[in-house]
């Protein structure tokens, strides 16, 4: 009797395209840099503290849930850290530590393990955590306030404030190049426009999010806002301010392509895509925040399971 | 391999190896010193029930019939000449059982006769007899009409092939056009169907057309030439989930099936040397004919492809064949392709939970919601999947599992799912 050699079995198929979940967590991570590294630069080290804290307190949370739970560490796939690095970038630079640390908490805890882990979650994490905190402790979110010691060239007024409580003539100074160029207030990788813009860009090139998510979502905000806008101009804000300031250029690329609580299919991702959209400018319109990204998201979430039954019928369904 | 490309915003399209116009003949095999014939019927090991007419020691000549219990229609043809050495169970996948029986070969060669007698007059009954074991394959629903609810009217020859890198039926078309054209004449005259179509790549139409069929093209990209799709695309007609073609109406042979068939009523003796492709470590894909019977083992031998532990040998393409355990696994009538991978290169699967990525839904060619199935599926609710995420839809194609960022064995899911809904079905009906 030959010594028999032992090979692999497994299923068909045999190829696969090499993708992988943790190629897709550090492309993400990879997307936010340019506008991380803006805020690094506009609002120094306590930037970097804050999103050094905050993805590091990710990460720890998610492995001492995976003790806790006897699960094989998860925090290899990158999930961790893209939460937390997101959390990051939607806070003010001069956030206590606690704040992100109760913050991220929230976040991977309570927005994603306690659902199960990565994939389970019916709401995006980070907009878990980011409600909360917001929420528990409002001030800390005054960005006029909070980043009163900032002094730059450029008005330090947050822009979605100015309009809340002044009106559309406060808004005049703010310009759509400084704006897209990152001239604003407001949180750490949320202000340069720009930035997000293309790494957006990178992220839907290398199909690491649905395009159709975040092109309904912007076409939503601009188009709400225009009607707004139109109907009287004196008291709501042009469209193209609302897409360029407050969270909504993150939350296009960023927030709500977040796969878990998207939909998959085309027609509803246009749907919650734009429904976001549509209930953002409504919050910061005409309800009580001052920026409507966040609770817009969160409720776009909430619709994703019913919107995504909408689906195409089967090859050789018989209904 | 084909990786993802940088840019992947649209969806992957793989297309199926093209043939030249002008191929080089296929490398020949030379005979094994020992031959394995599979016949389609468990082996009762112990002899208890049945007793079984092949011995050891019983001589083989090259085209005979060999037949295992006196009682059973299945047959297989010998491919060698030489002495029967052994005959022992075989295990497939999907718990298919069947009766190996080997051959050691004997140097001078000798063609058994028997089936040139039937030449003269091509009937059902000749091809059922005879010829349901030649290279390529001859679905058995051809020539057993009388087993199926709806009478077959229609047969697609496919002048495609099913997996990537695979060129087996595309060579038949090229270079077999006068044993096809045979091969349609005897199919019209012993089955009486004379809707016959032959499913071609557009640039192989002009050798497809001589064939005498009607030439319908198929798309270059992978999945079109599944079943399935083949009878959306070129047939118009959208098989319901959970029926097959044949329910149809519709029946597949292979082109090299229906070249064999031709061939054998155009020479007499019953064909056995088998093409298919080997597609070796690096991805490269030669055709090959070699004898029905040749352990794989040979064929990697007359490449020169070391073999190791922990590699994995793939009966079929890349995308939809079956991963085998041994070197001693024969080829069989209907093995297009063998695939060696290196274990540096396999991509394994992972137990990690599905992430919602969605790349899946747009490459599905049945527009399954595979996101959802999935879910189902890993927690065993086999029925729920069937009812409300339409598994019964799955054509197999395997392109779910090749996009899958988390890596889920999403295909291995769904069959399991169906084996095991069809196992509690068939327990039903029995119980009753």
């Amino acid at each position: 009797m030959f010594e028999q050699k032992k090979f692999t079995v497994s299923h068909a198929p045999f190829w696969h395209n090499g993708s992988s979940v943790s190629a897709r967590s550090y492309n993400i991570i990879l997307a936010t840099l340019p506008a991380v590294l803006f805020g690094f630069f506009t609002y120094g080290m306590p930037a970097v503290g804050v999103v050094a804290l905050s993805v590091s307190s990710a990460v720890a949370w998610e492995f001492a849930y995976n003790k806790i739970s006897k699960r094989s560490p998860s925090i290899g796939d990158g999930n961790a850290a893209m939460i937390g690095l997101l959390f990051a970038m939607l806070l003010p630079a001069t956030s206590p530590w606690w704040l992100v640390v109760t913050g991220t908490f929230v976040a991977v805890i309570v927005g994603k393990q306690i659902y199960g882990g990565i994939g389970g979650n019916p709401f995006n994490p980070v907009l878990v955590g980011l409600a909360i905190v917001t929420l528990s402790w409002k001030d800390f979110f005054d960005f006029n306030e909070v980043l009163v010691n900032y002094d730059f060239s450029y008005p330090m007024a947050y822009p979605l404030a100015s309009l809340k409580h002044f009106g559309v003539f406060a808004i005049s100074d703010f310009k759509p190049a400084a704006l897209l160029m990152g001239q604003q207030s407001g949180g750490i990788g949320a202000v340069f426009g720009l930035g997000l813009i293309l790494g957006g860009i990178y992220l839907i090139i290398r199909g690491c999010i649905r395009w159709e998510i975040s092109v309904s979502f912007l076409a939503g905000v601009w188009v709400t806002a225009l009607l707004f806008n139109m109907a009287d101009p004196a008291k709501y804000a042009g469209p193209t301010f609302h897409l360029l300031t407050g969270y909504t250029l993150i939350g296009a690329f960023f927030l709500a392509t977040e796969d878990s609580s998207s939909p998959v299919n085309f027609i509803p991702m246009l749907i919650y895509g734009a429904f976001a959209g549509i209930m953002t400018i409504l919050i910061r319109n005409i309800g009580a925040y001052v920026d409507g990204v966040v609770f817009a998201i969160l409720i776009a979430n909430l619709i994703n399971p019913l919107v995504d039954k909408i689906r195409p019928k089967a090859l050789g369904k018989v209904v | 391999m084909i990786k993802r490309s940088f840019f992947a915003l649209t969806k992957p399209r793989m297309t199926y190896q093209a043939i030249e116009l002008t191929p080089p003949e296929p490398k020949k095999i030379p005979t094994p010193k020992q031959a394995m014939l599979l016949l389609n019927e468990p082996y009762d090991s112990f002899g208890q029930k049945k007793s079984a007419q092949l011995k050891k020691g019983d001589p083989v000549k090259t085209g005979q019939k060999l037949t295992l219990y006196e009682d059973s229609d299945a047959y297989v043809v010998s491919s060698v000449t030489g002495t029967v050495s052994a005959v022992s169970p075989f295990f497939g996948d999907f718990g298919r059982s069947y009766a190996a029986i080997s051959v050691d070969v004997a140097e001078n060669e000798e063609m058994d006769e028997q089936f040139s007698a039937f030449v003269k007059e091509p009937t059902l009954e000749t091809v059922k007899n005879w010829l349901a074991f030649i290279p390529g394959n001859l679905p058995s629903i051809i020539f057993s009409p009388d087993q199926l609810s709806t009478p077959i009217d229609t047969i697609v020859i496919c002048g495609v092939d099913r997996d990537l890198l695979i060129t087996a039926n595309q060579h038949s078309v090229v270079k077999e056009s006068n044993a096809i054209k045979r091969g349609v004449q005897i199919l019209r005259q012993a089955t009486g169907i004379d809707n016959i179509i032959m499913a071609s790549h557009e640039h192989l139409m002009q050798d497809a057309a001589l064939s005498g069929a009607e030439v319908r093209v198929v798309d270059p990209a992978y999945p079109a030439s599944l079943p399935h799709l083949i009878m959306r695309d070129l047939l118009g007609r959208v098989v319901p989930a959970g029926k097959n073609c044949e329910d149809l109406g519709v029946a597949f042979i292979s082109a090299e099936a229906v070249a064999s068939l031709g061939k054998a009523f155009n020479e007499g003796r019953i064909p056995v040397y088998k093409r298919f492709n080997v597609i070796k470590k690096d991805g490269t894909s030669v055709l090959v004919s070699a004898r029905v019977g040749t352990p794989v083992r040979e064929i990697f031998s007359t490449f020169d492809i070391t073999v190791n532990e922990k590699d994995r040998i793939v009966f079929g393409g890349p995308m939809t064949g079956a991963s085998i355990y041994s070197e001693n696994h024969p080829i069989q009538p209907d093995t297009d392709a063998i695939m060696i991978q290196d274990h540096k290169d396999l991509a394994l699967v992972s137990d990690y939970p599905c992430i919602n990525c969605g790349d899946c839904i747009p490459i599905c060619p049945a527009k399954i919601q595979v996101n959802m199935l999935v879910r189902l599926l890993e927690v065993v609710k086999y029925q729920e999947a069937a009812d409300e995420y339409d598994l019964y839809s799955c054509i197999e194609c395997g392109l779910c599992s090749f996009v899958c960022v988390s890596r889920i064995p999403i295909l291995q899911y769904i069959k399991l799912a169906k084996c095991e809904l069809g196992r509690i079905s068939i327990a039903e009906e029995t119980n009753v």
